[in-house]
């Protein structure tokens, strides 16, 4: 995974709230083998329309998505998080994340930040005041900054660490096959196992 | 102080605890399908990896299969390519696989609770976000993203924050015609899409323990609508006897129902939040709007937008109506229907098509109207087809099928087109979801059946 210590860059508010995963990226999209590709299912059912956000000149080449809250409730498709990755956004920035997708998002490497609604709501004014204004979400003081407005957000210091780091998941939790392998050789003889197949 | 079901299970799978760090949880069961694993196995294969646990895993074909001709070659090369990767997969990696033509193929949710591998006190994962129908046992089950999916195939663990703790008591006695579907469609109409975010929730209460096993399992499907990652109801004689006989049921019965039998919330536990709904008053539930959380009474008219305080909820409502095609104050009985969808994990199993079946039989249905249904695996259309089920429905109009995702989210051919509105038996009515520019009002199966009939939003009352 890629190193995320800070990105500048400018933002695209998405004023809708409960953006689920199938509106990020709908299930025939979803076929696809690899992990590349999928920006052309972002948003698929609202690019038509040419007043849609991300087809506004002025809001192409934005990295730092600005959506409202409830971003990515439903499914646990990664494909809504690579879509994402995939278009270029480097960070989402709502005042609400479902679970799932916020778990997915911080493994891949994608920075969501959650804000206060009040303060998603003044970012959402500075951005469209002026779309050229720069965002820096930075994770090593834990701020989004942009004009003279700073403001803080939370993220564990465990996640920081792992994604300042750019470490991936399996290789730390693989340090530890010891305990697993301890845990395996107490667990119940009576807990089912999927082979031999019993039909 | 005591502990909650959910404290209880959770504990039991720790395998390291370190200050600041996730719970690194053991994981009993991982079900696989071939939309999420395709990335983590070549992720395996690219760092030189093993799965470490084939035999607590398993595969099957579901959300990217046809319910037409499935032993013809799929005609989507895309499609087709996605289900012959699992295959190769689940060779290469020595994984159980159901395909298509087995009797074990289905929705994998439908799958692991038919075979027994479901069973109370287990940690069960799977790349899908309605793993959470596996809580109906009393297991911690949710969903998880790819990059998970490949974490547990390789360490058959995964670090976990440990979730806080939410109880929904439902009490009373169901009306006639109130289903598990009514009951889960009122909690997120009352919770919210986002009122279960960082809970697991123990659904308790003299109406859940009514519920059949099947009924709790689509209780507990829907948790994710309602924000919560994961669901569960305390195992009882119910489980233990649904699970009896069953394929994978533990050889050694007592010693297994005697752990199940500590799997309860203990007295003095505490919830981080408790919910009450009375079941008495409940009446059937259906959606009108474009999220699980907006849905009323059947006997309700579409709301006005107007009357929302909250700013947000009423700009979502107004976009709502606007992508629905519907007006304030239309009686919901009044919506007349192009599509019913009677399957999913949510609403495919025996139970469902039963109940559906005794609303249709020897009925029409009613003109220009489709109704697709779709068992949701070849074991349950097995059993259907022996009860005469199929029968009923073809009879009545319906189109029979075969067993997967289908229309629920419409990866597969059986899909809306733009504008035709489906009372739809599973679980998200999301813009788009069973197509492009189609419309989906959320409903259980006898509601769904009644408005085959009629080809209005009902329910059999109103027949």
């Amino acid at each position: 995974m890629e190193k995320f210590i800070s990105h500048t860059g400018t933002g695209v508010p998405l004023r809708r709230s409960n953006v689920d995963t199938d509106q990020i990226i709908p299930a025939v999209y979803l076929k696809r083998v690899t992990r590349s590709g999928f920006e052309d299912g972002l948003f698929s059912a609202w690019r038509s329309d040419p007043e849609f956000v991300l087809n506004k000149d002025e809001f192409k080449g934005g990295t730092v998505l600005v959506a409202g809250p409830e971003f990515g409730t439903g499914s646990s498709r990664e494909h809504a998080v690579w879509a994402l990755q995939n278009y270029g956004f480097k960070a989402v920035i709502s005042s609400r994340f479902a679970d799932i997708f916020r778990g997915n998002s911080l493994k891949g490497g994608l920075l969501t930040v959650i804000l206060p609604q009040e303060a998603v709501e003044a970012i959402w004014q500075a951005i469209e005041v002026a779309p050229s204004t720069a965002i820096t979400v930075d994770l090593e003081t834990r701020t989004v900054t942009y004009n003279d407005v700073s403001v803080p957000f939370e993220l564990d210091d465990y996640t920081r660490w792992r994604l300042m780091e750019g470490l991936d998941d399996i290789g730390l939790t693989l340090k530890h096959t010891d305990s697993i392998d301890a845990f395996e050789s107490k667990r119940a003889s009576y807990k089912p196992t999927t082979l031999p197949i019993r039909i | 102080m005591g502990k909650t079901l959910a404290e209880k299970i959770w504990d039991d799978h720790i395998v390291r605890q370190a200050e600041g760090e996730p719970d690194l949880l053991y994981i009993d069961l991982q079900l696989v399908h071939e939309v999420t694993s395709a990335q983590a196995f070549d992720g395996l294969r690219l760092a030189g990896r093993k799965v470490r646990r084939p035999d607590l895993t398993i595969a099957t074909e579901d959300h990217n299969t046809p319910t037409l001709d499935i032993l013809k070659p799929i005609a989507d090369p895309v499609s087709k390519l996605q289900i012959d990767t699992l295959r190769n997969n689940a060779k290469e990696f020595g994984i159980r696989i159901h395909s298509l033509g087995d009797a074990d193929q289905g929705v994998v949710h439908v799958v692991g609770p038919q075979l027994g591998i479901t069973q109370p006190g287990m940690t069960i994962v799977c790349g899908d976000s309605h793993t959470s129908t596996h809580g109906a046992f009393g297991a911690i089950a949710f969903g998880i993203g790819t990059s998970e999916v490949e974490h547990v195939l390789a360490t058959q663990t995964l670090p976990s924050r440990r979730p806080k703790t939410m109880a929904i008591n439902v009490e009373g006695t169901l009306k006639t015609g109130v289903t598990a579907k009514d009951i889960i469609l009122a909690i997120i109409a009352q919770i919210g899409t986002g009122g279960g975010q960082g809970y697991i929730i123990e659904y308790r209460g003299s109406a859940i323990r009514e519920l059949s096993m099947e009924g709790r399992m689509t209780v507990c499907n829907m948790s994710i609508e309602a924000g919560a990652r994961a669901g569960l109801i305390a195992p009882d004689q119910k489980t233990f006897d649904y699970i009896l006989g069953k394929p994978h049921a533990p050889e050694d019965f007592a010693a297994a129902q005697s752990y199940w039998e500590t799997l309860f919330t203990d007295s003095d536990a505490k919830f981080d939040r408790e919910i009450t709904l009375d079941a008495n008053t409940l009446e059937p539930f259906v959606t009108w709007g474009t999220n699980p959380g907006q849905g009323l009474p059947l006997n309700a008219s579409v709301p006005n937008p107007a009357d929302i305080k909250d700013s947000e909820e009423r700009g979502a409502a107004e976009r709502a109506l606007e992508y629905m095609g519907l007006t304030a104050g239309t009686p919901l009985k009044k919506i007349a229907i192009d599509t019913v969808f009677l399957g999913s994990c949510t609403n495919g199993r025996i139970e469902d098509l039963r109940a559906a079946a005794s609303v249709v039989e020897g009925k029409k249905i009613a003109p220009k109207l489709r109704m697709l249904v779709v068992p949701g695996s070849e074991r349950v259309r097995q059993q259907a087809m022996k009860e005469g089920l199929d029968k009923v429905f073809l009879d009545f109009g319906a189109e029979w099928r075969n067993a997967g995702c289908s229309m629920c989210l419409g990866m597969n051919p059986d899909q809306l087109a733009v504008g035709e509105r489906s009372a739809s038996t599973s679980n998200r009515n999301f813009e788009g979801r069973q197509g492009k520019g189609g419309r989906t009002h959320l409903v259980s199966p006898l509601v769904a059946a009644a408005t085959a009939i009629r080809g209005t939003l009902s329910s059999p009352a109103d027949l």
